[in-house]
């Protein structure tokens, strides 16, 4: 089983990001890392070749060159050989533009499982793993703490709210990756220096027949306005009579 | 181009994350703690060698993770941003302890002593210091004697880090006249009868690494634990102190550097007169020179760690390195603390822990004065 898997340069989610004095994110000085969901579905496929279910781990990363980076650090952590779907600028991608040039990877390579994070930590949309399900016309199961893989089967422990909920996707199959899915290795140094030499392709929109024009355009950031001063209530009365009253948030 | 793209290839700085992706994740959270405790947990070893981190700096071949200066650099560094040096240190004794070993390259010693370091299942220490000497290494009295196929070893070590808990102990011990000759390293297996650890010593920093004074009382080590040739264990440890040396200054850079984002932090937030204290001036320049500082000690380790691994010898500079990287330390915690204000005194100030910490790195791995008489005598003065 050919298995592909995403891998998503972001900021890294312990920095916090600045706003500049024109309204746009300052990203000097900021470092970059993989997607933490995206960690979790590399880590998933090198599980699943190590048990033998796979046979090849193909990683993707739809970016700018800088996003090698994070294909290696996916081939450090054990999988077999990278793709760049490589763009000029990150702001030429939107969510769907992203799934179509997956989807065209996908056409190329024919995986029978493909692993995404469930989201992407920067942008936060929680989209591309779907909208792929809907352009590939594979079954899908999002958000997943678990996965089998069992004859031609996907089983997929999910996590819904309120529970979990367990699905069975035939393969080709798409499964986004939630938290309690795995604990991702550390690329160590031995698995670095394997990294180096596992072939890394480059391919560009056009080599894969997708335009690149996206619908989904960022005019500006803003941070969210500062938080009130909280205050403090006497009794349980007091605060259902603010929440009815003040808040009206019940009725 | 950001700054580490002068001096790392990709892999170098993917290993300079993944180190600090585990220090932020396995010791940062839990670091307070284990200071207070004055110890980890021994699990930790096993996590580290998981990931790959015990081992680097020694050859895959023995049971290393490969890679050299600018390896043993980068893990230092990213292993530094759990704050705690004491667990960097505490983790890190093998590198100080197994370099004669591997060297020796008598295989049944690397496979039967080296490989379980290395694999997180044993711990190991290196005990050079004694209570009467320190900075003189030649002046070691701990004798080891022959006896038919054994050493007897009699003597103390002191300041020894990891000494509490490690299961071997890899120490100098004098086996004949000659100053330098008659130096020979032994691996010293802490069940073997007549090995005991005096004192558990209480420390002013590097609080979470165990450090002990041991006695060898009459105990009868093998001779297939000695290191190498007999006679050769002085000169193995002058070899071995660049790479120590080196991996200290990256233990000042590193605090350093804690120290000063730590703080811009701090007098973003912290409010006096009104205003946050960053708007001070006084206090912005502080930080710029802290920053300078950093910057400076930064740079100038990451380019004698090249220089190490492209082969050259450089002795003058990694002494230079370590005493300017212990300095700056030095430094830049005390500014750090005094922006603080009251809560840089405070246990729960991480720089109040940094402080604390930097104030070893003139003192340990060769103290700033035997490093100026080194840069002295290689300038020829
Ligand atoms: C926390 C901690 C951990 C340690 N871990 C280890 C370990 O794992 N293994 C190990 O073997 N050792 C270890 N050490 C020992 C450490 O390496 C020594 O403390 C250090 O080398 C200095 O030796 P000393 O303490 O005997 O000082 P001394 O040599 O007694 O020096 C005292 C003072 O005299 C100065 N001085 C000495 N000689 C000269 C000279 N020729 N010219 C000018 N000034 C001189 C020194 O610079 C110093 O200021 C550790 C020490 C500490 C505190």
């Amino acid at each position: 089983m050919k298995v592909l898997v995403t891998a998503k340069r972001v900021v890294d989610p312990d920095v916090k990001v600045k706003l500049d004095g024109s309204g746009n994110l300052d990203l000097s000085n900021v470092e970059y890392k993989l997607n933490p969901f995206d960690e979790y579905g590399v880590e998933e496929a090198v599980k699943l070749k190590e048990a033998g279910k796979a046979d090849e781990v193909i990683v993707v990363s739809v970016g700018t060159s800088d996003s090698q980076k994070e294909i290696r650090t996916a081939l450090a952590m054990g999988a077999d050989r990278g793709i760049l779907v490589e763009v000029d600028e990150d702001e030429d991608l939107d969510p769907l533009t992203i799934a179509k040039l997956i989807n065209g990877v996908v056409q190329r390579e024919e995986p029978q499982l493909i692993l995404l994070g469930k989201l992407a930590v920067d942008a936060e949309n929680n989209q591309v793993g779907q909208m792929l399900g809907a352009l590939t016309g594979f079954g899908q199961g999002t958000f997943a703490y678990r996965l089998d893989i069992e004859d031609g089967y996907a089983i997929v422990g999910r996590e819904v709210d309120g529970g979990t909920a367990d699905v069975k996707v035939a393969l080709p199959a798409i499964v986004t990756a939630d938290l309690r899915l795995n604990e991702p290795r550390y690329a160590s140094l031995p698995g670095i220096m394997k990294a180096k030499k596992k072939p890394l392709d480059v391919l560009t929109p056009d080599d894969l027949d997708v335009e690149v024009d996206a619908q989904v355009r960022v005019v500006g950031y803003e941070l969210p306005p500062e938080r009130a001063a909280g205050v403090i209530v006497a009794d349980v009365d007091e605060l259902i009579e603010k929440l009815r009253n003040e808040a009206k948030v019940i009725g | 181009m950001g700054f580490y793209d002068n001096f790392l290839d990709e892999g170098q700085s993917l290993l300079r994350e993944s180190c600090k992706r585990f220090a932020l994740k396995e010791i940062r959270p839990f670091a307070d703690e284990w200071e207070e405790a004055e110890t980890f947990p021994r699990e930790l070893y096993k996590k580290a060698a998981k990931a790959g981190i015990l081992g680097v700096g020694f050859p895959e071949a023995v049971g290393g993770s490969g890679g050299g200066p600018v390896e043993i650099l980068m893990s230092v560094e990213g292993l530094m941003h759990g704050t705690s040096t004491g667990v960097t240190v505490g983790l890190g004794t093998l590198g100080i302890a197994l370099p004669a070993v591997v060297q020796s390259e008598n295989s049944e010693l690397i496979d039967r002593i080296a490989r379980p370091v290395f694999a997180g299942d044993r711990i190991a220490a290196l005990a050079i210091t004694e209570p009467g000497t320190g900075s003189d290494v030649a002046g070691v009295r701990t004798t080891a004697k022959a006896d038919g196929d054994d050493f007897i070893v009699n003597g103390a070590k002191m300041f020894i880090s990891s000494g509490v808990r490690a299961d071997y102990i890899v120490a100098l011990c004098r086996t004949g006249e000659d100053t330098h000759g008659g130096l020979t390293f032994f691996v010293i297996e802490s069940d073997m009868p007549g090995v005991s650890v005096s004192r558990s010593l209480k420390k002013t920093g590097w609080r979470a690494s165990d450090t002990a004074e041991l006695a060898f009382d009459g105990v009868r080590v093998p001779k297939r634990n000695m290191v190498g040739e007999l006679g050769s264990g002085f000169f193995a440890v002058m070899r071995n102190f660049q790479t120590e040396r080196l991996a200290l200054a990256g233990y000042g850079y590193a605090t350093a550097e804690l120290a000063l984002e730590e703080s811009i932090r701090y007098a973003r937030d912290r409010e006096a007169f009104g205003r946050p204290i960053m708007r001070f001036q006084v206090t912005r320049h502080k930080l710029a020179e802290m920053a300078t500082k950093v910057t400076a000690a930064k740079t100038f380790t990451y380019q004698v760690a090249s220089r190490m691994a492209a082969g050259e010898h450089c002795v003058t500079e990694v002494s230079m390195a370590k005493n300017m990287c212990a300095q700056v330390a030095n430094e830049v915690t005390y500014e750090a603390v005094q922006i603080h204000g009251g809560m840089g005194y405070m246990r729960e100030s991480v720089v109040e822990r940094l402080s604390r910490d930097a104030r070893l790195l003139p003192i340990g791995g060769g103290t700033q004065e035997i490093m100026r008489e080194i840069i002295a005598k290689n300038m020829g003065l």
